[in-house]
């Protein structure tokens, strides 16, 4: 599959608009269908498909085994993060309301971040295990 | 209009699980699988669950089957036959089938205003999650606010899948050598 142009070129052309378009779900999950799950899932697919052409070694420069591993930590802190901030700001676990000046905007930047923590840990750990997969063999 | 659609699309899913069956070769398993997933989005889009449809087609359509490809790459594409247990096999399929179609008879109809699932808390977040978290897409407010704790659940699941993964398949530099010597 490496040594063919079409494949090739196609990919090329189609790699940046699925990772944009994991960047958009991910973002506007609050308005259109869509969010961490998903955004990680297709933004991840991007980067595998990367690692399909360009071979294993070229993806890892990219987007490392250290760096995902890392990442899927960070994102499951981030949740749980969230969640403990909540509660230093004197509300429940994963009470979002008071983290900001009002509740509205407190669940805004609540789901927001806890969004972000799940595209971060799903992204990663497909990665980690397609990688995972290409290493054993 | 929408009963034929739902009728000819489950046709179709069961026409692909039937396929599935008698496949010997891995890949077109994997790749019918990928078919029965993207029906199974359409079909959720046709029940208005676009988030879900969403899902399954990047879930189950896109990444499972990639993954699915690299195990296979590892462990070989023909199934290994196997003639023993036809009949213990065969008994508990139908017994589970017996079982799940009678749970069945006591389920409430799709789309019943009666159904508990539509009477519980959903009337609540259909009502109140405009004044409460304020986005327009009720799914995220009630997957990311109201069952936040659920979804780190979910969050931690896939993390830890992860980590068996690779506690799994990734060898250490000296298991590999020690291979090697073999």
């Amino acid at each position: 599959m490496k040594n063919n142009p079409i494949i090739k070129q196609t990919s090329f052309l189609l790699i940046p608009v699925i990772l944009l378009f994991g960047l958009y779900v991910q973002f506007h999950g609050d308005f259109g269908p869509g969010g961490g799950f998903q955004a990680g899932v297709i933004f991840a697919s991007g980067l595998i498909l990367y690692a399909l052409i360009e071979g294993q070694a070229k993806a890892e420069q990219v987007f490392s085994m250290r760096l995902a591993r890392i990442l899927a930590a960070s994102g499951l802190l981030l949740y749980a993060g969230v969640g403990v901030a909540s509660m230093f700001l004197g509300a429940n676990f994963l009470d979002y309301n008071v983290l900001a000046h009002d509740p509205l905007h407190g669940q805004h930047w609540g789901i927001f971040w806890v969004e972000l923590g799940v595209g971060l840990t799903v992204t990663s750990v497909m990665l980690s295990i397609f990688y995972a997969f290409t290493h054993f063999k | 209009m929408e009963h034929f659609i739902i009728i000819f699309l489950l046709s179709l899913l069961a026409i692909t699980a039937i396929a599935i069956i008698f496949m010997r070769d891995m890949l077109s398993v994997i790749m019918l699988g990928s078919i029965y997933s993207l029906l199974s989005a359409v079909i959720f889009v046709v029940l208005d669950a676009v988030d879900v449809a969403f899902t399954e087609a990047a879930v189950g359509a896109g990444i499972s089957s990639v993954l699915f490809l690299s195990a296979f790459a590892v462990t070989g594409k023909r199934q290994a036959l196997k003639q023993k247990n036809k009949l213990i096999a065969l008994i508990s399929v139908s017994l589970t089938a017996a079982a799940l179609l009678y749970a069945t008879s006591d389920m409430p109809y799709v789309g019943d205003p009666d159904a508990p699932v539509q009477t519980h808390v959903a009337t609540r977040y259909i009502e109140q999650s405009g004044s409460e978290v304020g986005i327009p897409n009720i799914v995220t407010s009630v997957l990311a606010s109201y069952r936040g704790f659920d979804t780190l659940g979910e969050v931690a699941v896939v993390f830890t899948a992860m980590i068996a993964v690779l506690l799994l398949l990734l060898r250490r530099k000296e298991e590999q050598e020690i291979d090697r010597e073999k």
